[in-house]
């Protein structure tokens, strides 16, 4: 075991141990992730790994014709005369909307009526296996009437009258909104320094390595059905299932086996679950729909492309004095989490720097491309690359570091944002720091040979958010833990383990709160029957949510286990101190007991330890805070708490090939505290490669009929080990004291400053600022012979551009 | 039509009825059972069902079963001690974080064992060049480089 760090936990000096809260056992340490082994072995099962009693196979017919077009006629019959083929699904059936924002929900399991992108489903089969059901797809046959195909946001606003993609959005916009704090105009008119760009982003997706897969049993005696799926968000699954499926939440059960990955998209219902639910149902059999990896290209939901204007005014001193951001988003065919993210996008705005006046225009478009949705640092990663990006070039104006500038700027704990964003705690300026020591970033940017650059950016992101996604007053996250002289200690809570290792550190932080050691825990998420409630992983809100939920249900059965302990040792109960298996007196610990001794008395003598504990957000409104006018959207953005961190890339480009080379990566990290660094580590590094993969390669295409050119590994390349840098992650000390145990987020705040810092370490290298991502080859090279074709320009070496 | 093959999976000979186009993923998953194999792109490009043909590394999406015939194939499964106990390199994957949703994993351990054997004392280089056909979405390859490393290391203890 020897790969533990060996960084210290929060110990202070001079503080008694029984009066320091941050003097942790459990909490701080490298374990290794409880469900390792199983997955090192093989022994780990996915849903695609399941086989039922039974079972039969479901594969969905695709339209690979049009990106949009009406059906005019699906023809099941050749289909079910198939030897083998035991039932057919059309969208017909199944016609009631889902989607994760009931306010905008529009999607359907299967088309119905009409076909809104490029390999949207129209029809389903299950069958005796898998190639049967391929082969009953095939003989479906599908009348098309094809319909103009809209691929741009801005042609879709502006031939909306021509062509419509939703019924009930006439001008083919989903939402839009305006935020508008302050008098932004006056602001500006009073600036020294005003910079104005337009950005824009691409189409990457999530690349998660298992494809989504659904097992469904339908029990026609009971009318119970029980699904096993690939989800991140098992309690909004099994409300979307109970609406497509017309059936009481209390006749469904949601359960996650291992799940291979997620990273957002698998934070909606998919058709796999749906059309396996319903073809269960129609015969009675256990039904299984794995994706093949195309159609996870073709449904998955992407992050959102955005075309961005911006304009940052600084006073004289470099004090950012105004904001204007205006934004169009790439919905593509459906709604999805497309209201959530965009007022995301504008709440960006407004942090990890003072920003006294800020207005923001926002709308997401239809198009007939696939839905774009939620994809790791949602509606945060598009706003951070350019905001840090104008920074950079900002600084440069005033002839100043950006470090500089942006330290000049950070917030502070206890800063409330002109929306009314209250952040109670943050070390973002010691990132800025930390990463620029130890990067060396002072001595090296500006000064380093032509084709070698060093680039800095900063970001933050919520941990976990203020309201549910539907209206509800409900607590966020339920944690009940059990405490019995026969399983020792079970956590329970339906939370969704993805990987991130939610479940490890929640064994590590229920130990801590009832003093045993994290092997003690057995944690059983991912099951909506068994668990407690939780919204699901997503928004970064897991450790916070669950950490205060396991404090409050620790809290009940401490109290019971002292009392019983003091009246076995004869002191008051209140004296106690419960760590490491033992209880015993806080100022004598001569009079000490074995914590199972007295759970042991205790389930003698009253029967099984049980408590719930909850947990609800503060509800902060969005409100301009100078008016305290509420302001649309504005509800959105608030967390209870907020992570913070900082990247310096290194990069050389090769002014021959065009391509960018990352070399070392430093990054600093404000999470609170870290309850598995080891764990920290490993999801600040998954992030920098994720969004590396973005800046600089990931990139879904399409031709002019919307036909989508690479949904596969081979043609949409992501980083391999190949293109890893070298990477420094630090984990600056912190501790949020309104946190459950100091705790933050980190798994998405630590891809905001990746765009961002690879621009600007570009812009270093070779002299060319870019405001589009991916950054490829070929606009490198464009850039780098445009650029010597200016200088070149009079002949006489200046840069007068003739 | 289906024809009967032998294959020495794991140290023990399994006879499976196939069809010439039966992938040696399917046929290990579905016909022997053995799920720890994982179909992450089903077209070569991940490399999460990578396994061991006489001690080399393919991706077994993508390899006919006919062409296994009589072959010696090792999963992510053979790889566990006869006690159940992890192997050198699974504990290091366990104890250095490499392993986060786990998909990539059998994979990984099967790139990572076939570049082993190969070569018991890769350098860095090595290693990511080996290890490039496996596509890893969580953890960022760093903690799986330190893994192999560590597990070259025990691996090679003693041995000049």
């Amino acid at each position: 075991m020897g790969a533990w760090d060996h960084r210290e936990n929060y110990v202070r000096e001079g503080k008694p141990s029984y009066l320091d809260e941050r003097r942790f056992t459990q909490v701080g340490r490298s374990v290794p992730r409880v469900d390792g082994p199983a997955k090192a072995k093989g022994e780990a099962v996915y849903t695609a790994d399941m086989v039922l009693p039974g079972m039969v196979y479901g594969k969905i017919k695709r339209c690979t014709e049009y990106a949009h077009a009406n059906i005019k006629k699906i023809d099941c019959s050749k289909a079910l005369a198939l030897p083998g083929v035991l039932a057919v699904l059309t969208g017909d059936e199944a016609p009631n909307k889902w989607g994760i924002v009931p306010a905008s929900a529009n999607e359907t399991a299967l088309a119905v009526g009409k076909v809104r992108f490029y390999g949207e489903g129209v029809a389903a089969v299950a069958a005796i296996d898998e190639e049967t059901a391929e082969a009953a797809c095939d003989l479906i046959e599908v009348e098309y009437e094809p319909l103009p195909v809209l691929l741009d946001p801005f042609e879709s606003m502006a031939r909306a009258g021509e062509v419509n993609i939703h019924e009930n959005a006439p001008d083919n916009i989903l939402h839009k909104g305006d935020q508008i704090y302050g008098d932004v105009d006056k602001a500006f008119a009073k600036c020294e320094y005003i910079l104005e760009k337009e950005f824009k982003t691409g189409r990457p997706q999530h690349g998660y390595i298992e494809p989504m897969s659904a097992v469904a049993s339908y029990d026609t005696q009971s009318g119970q059905l029980h699904l096993w799926a690939s989800s991140q968000v098992p309690h909004y699954l099994h409300r979307q299932m109970s609406v497509v499926l017309e059936m009481p939440m209390s006749k469904i059960r949601v359960t996650l086996p291992a799940v291979g990955g997620g990273f957002g998209g698998k934070g909606e219902a998919a058709a796999s679950e749906f059309v396996a639910c319903l073809l269960s149902r129609k015969i009675g059999r256990p039904v299984k729909v794995t994706f093949e990896r195309a159609d996870v290209f073709y449904t998955s939901k992407g992050r959102h492309p955005c075309h961005m204007k911006w304009k940052i005014g600084l006073d004289k001193d470099g004090y950012i004095q105004a904001v204007d951001f205006d934004n169009t988003l790439d919905k593509g065919a459906y709604a999805g989490w497309g209201v959530v993210v965009m007022f995301y996008t504008a709440s960006m705005v407004h942090l990890p720097y003072k920003v006294p006046n800020a207005r923001t225009h926002v709308r997401s478009v239809y198009t007939n491309k696939p839905t774009t949705g939620a994809m790791r640092g949602l509606g945060g990663v598009q706003p951070r690359f350019a905001m840090e990006c104008m920074l950079d070039e900002l600084a440069e104006m005033m002839g100043i570091s950006p470090y500089e500038l942006k330290m000049k700027n950070a917030i502070e704990s206890g800063y409330t944002a002109i929306n009314n964003m209250y952040v109670p705690h943050t070390e973002y300026k010691k990132c800025l720091q930390t990463a620029v020591e130890k990067s060396g970033y002072l001595e090296k940017h500006g000064k380093l040979p032509f084709g070698k650059g060093i680039g800095l950016a900063g970001g933050y992101y919520i941990s976990g958010t203020a309201y549910t996604l539907y209206q509800s007053y409900k607590p966020h996250t339920s944690v009940t833990l059990k405490v019995d002289t026969e399983g020792g200690v079970t956590l329970l809570c339906a939370a969704a383990e993805i990987g991130q290792g939610c479940n490890t550190v929640m064994a590590q932080m229920a130990a801590e709160a009832l003093g045993v050691h994290y092997e003690d825990v057995h944690v059983q998420t991912g099951d909506t029957e068994i668990g407690s409630f939780d919204l699901g992983s997503f928004a970064s809100r897991l450790t916070y949510a669950s950490g205060y939920a396991i404090n409050e249900a620790a809290k009940e059965i401490n109290f019971k286990l002292k009392a019983m302990a003091g009246g076995l040792l004869g002191c008051r109960a209140d004296q106690l101190i419960i760590k490491d298996r033992m209880i015993y007196s806080m100022y004598e610990p001569k009079f000490k007991i074995e914590w199972a001794t007295v759970v042991q008395k205790y389930v003698n003598s009253v029967g099984a330890l049980s408590a719930v504990g909850h947990f609800s957000p503060p509800r902060r409104k969005g409100i301009d805070i100078i008016t305290g006018n509420r302001i649309q959207g504005a509800n959105i953005g608030h967390s209870p708490t907020f992570g913070f961190s900082c990247q310096i890339h290194e990069v050389e480009v090769d002014v021959e090939t065009g391509r960018v080379y990352v070399k070392k990566v430093t990054e600093a990290g404000d999470c609170g505290t870290a309850v598995n660094p080891m764990s920290v580590d490993g999801q600040v590094e998954g992030s920098i490669m994720f969004n590396m993969g973005a800046a600089l390669y990931e990139d879904m295409k399409f031709d002019a009929n919307g036909k989508h050119l690479n949904p596969n590994f081979h043609d949409y390349k992501c980083p391999t080990f190949m293109e890893m840098p070298d990477m420094d992650t630090n984990i600056v000390e912190s501790y949020d004291p309104t946190a459950p145990f100091g705790v933050k987020e980190t798994g998405e705040g630590a891809v905001q400053p990746t765009f961002p810092a690879i621009a600007n370490a570009i812009y270093d290298a070779i002299g060319v600022r870019f405001y589009q991502v991916p950054i490829t080859p070929e606009m490198i090279l464009k850039a780098l012979k445009e650029k010597k074709e200016k200088e070149a320009g009079c002949g006489c070496g200046c840069s007068c551009g003739a | 039509m289906k024809q009967l093959i032998c294959l020495e999976i794991n140290g023990r000979e399994y006879d499976v009825p196939v069809s010439p186009r039966d992938v040696l993923s399917d046929v290990l998953r579905k016909k022997v059972g053995l799920t720890g194999t994982k179909k992450g792109c089903g077209m070569g490009d991940c490399g999460a069902c990578t396994v061991l043909v006489e001690g080399k590394p393919v991706l077994s999406c993508i390899t006919l079963a006919i062409a296994c015939n009589g072959k010696k194939v090792t999963t992510v499964e053979g790889l566990t001690l006869p006690d159940g106990q992890l192997n050198p390199l699974q504990a290091a994957f366990v104890n250095h974080g490499a392993i986060q949703c786990g998909f990539c994993t059998p994979g990984m351990l099967m790139s990572a064992s076939g570049l082993l054997n190969r070569t018991p004392k890769p350098t860095l280089y090595d290693i990511k060049h080996e290890m490039s056909g496996n596509i890893c979405r969580c953890t960022g390859f760093k903690r799986i480089i330190e893994a192999i490393e560590a597990a070259s290391e025990t691996m090679t203890e003693g041995v000049k």
